[in-house]
């Protein structure tokens, strides 16, 4: 098995997902694009483990196992975030969200000084 | 090449270049369903390097639940059918930057690496698996399940719109609201008209 192959997958993969993230405008599709370069870290963890010959067996595939699960935590949260993007703003595009915190918006709510509480 | 190569060159390619077309499609659904291939065809590569456990579940999470998860987000948010026009930003920089890292990378493996062979080892089965993950790893495997939960209750409490929600108005009448309304109006009149 040449181990060179894998690799040269894994970089190739590593580097459209970065593309991916700076490229795409649609939240949902920057998840996807990181989706691709966990999988890439996941290929390296993979082919590492033939390769390096560690004082734990099958450390690489554990690794993998482990990233494979904060992939699942993180796309759950990630796309609770979007689709409460979606119902705040109606529309999931990375650009449209304002960076700086909006002001409150108090409601002027009159109320006589009468009034029962 | 042997054969292991040959099927590792094949599936790798499959991967490369159905990820490529995730990031380049103009359909947001396809790009879900071109995910899908990539994701099998990495499941594959895992396979051949004997990582069985890992092949499996790369199938049952990924494929079965997160590529799920997206495509229910992709239709939540009401994604058009056919082709859309606004999915990229003019992307040079993010081509030299992924094109950059990429090659990059590649040529740090391919240097350090060169076309070297090493004998594949023993299959990761479950069972090896199973005893290093509870063996060696124990520490990190809890602290992974405390992470899905608190991953767990984070969405719950993001998705829902009534947490946290009624805490605001029982405070504001009292402390907050007023004294805020009788600084700013006079404060805003003054500075308005000289």
């Amino acid at each position: 098995m040449r181990p060179v192959i894998p690799y040269v997958t894994a970089a190739l993969l590593f580097g459209l997902g970065v593309y991916g993230v700076l490229r795409r405008r649609n939240a949902v599709l920057v998840l996807m694009a990181v989706e691709l370069m966990l999988n890439a870290v996941n290929l390296v963890l993979v082919t590492a483990d033939t390769t390096v010959q560690a004082v734990l067996p099958h450390s690489g595939q554990v690794f993998a196992l482990f990233v494979i699960v904060l992939a699942a935590a993180e796309i759950g949260v990630g796309l609770a975030i979007v689709l409460q993007l979606y119902r705040l703003r109606a529309g999931v595009t990375v650009d449209d969200v304002p960076l700086a915190e909006p002001a409150p918006a108090v409601t002027p709510v009159e109320r006589p000084e009468g009034a029962i509480r | 090449m042997t054969g292991a190569d040959v099927l590792l060159l094949a599936l790798g390619a499959v991967a490369v270049g159905s990820g490529a077309l995730v990031v380049a499609t103009r359909h947001l659904v396809r790009a879900g369903l071109w995910l899908v291939v990539c994701l099998g065809a990495l499941a594959g590569n895992y396979l051949v390097l004997t990582a069985e456990l890992v092949a499996w579940v790369q199938v049952l999470i990924y494929v079965g639940a997160v590529v799920v998860l997206l495509l229910f987000a992709v239709m939540l948010t009401r994604a058009p059918i056919g082709p859309s026009d606004d999915l990229d930003r003019p992307g040079w920089p993010a081509a030299l930057v992924g094109a950059g890292s990429g090659l990059g990378l590649a040529v740090l493996l391919i240097d350090a690496f060169r076309w070297s062979r090493v004998d594949l080892p023993a299959a990761g089965t479950a069972e090896r698996l199973g005893e290093q993950v509870f063996r060696s790893w124990v520490l990190p495997f809890e602290v992974l399940s405390v992470l899905l939960l608190a991953a767990l209750v984070g969405a719950i409490v993001l998705s829902r719109p009534d947490i946290g929600r009624p805490a605001a108005p029982t405070a504001a009448p009292d402390g907050g609201e007023r004294p805020a309304r009788v600084a700013s109006t006079p404060a805003a009149d003054e500075g308005g008209r000289p």
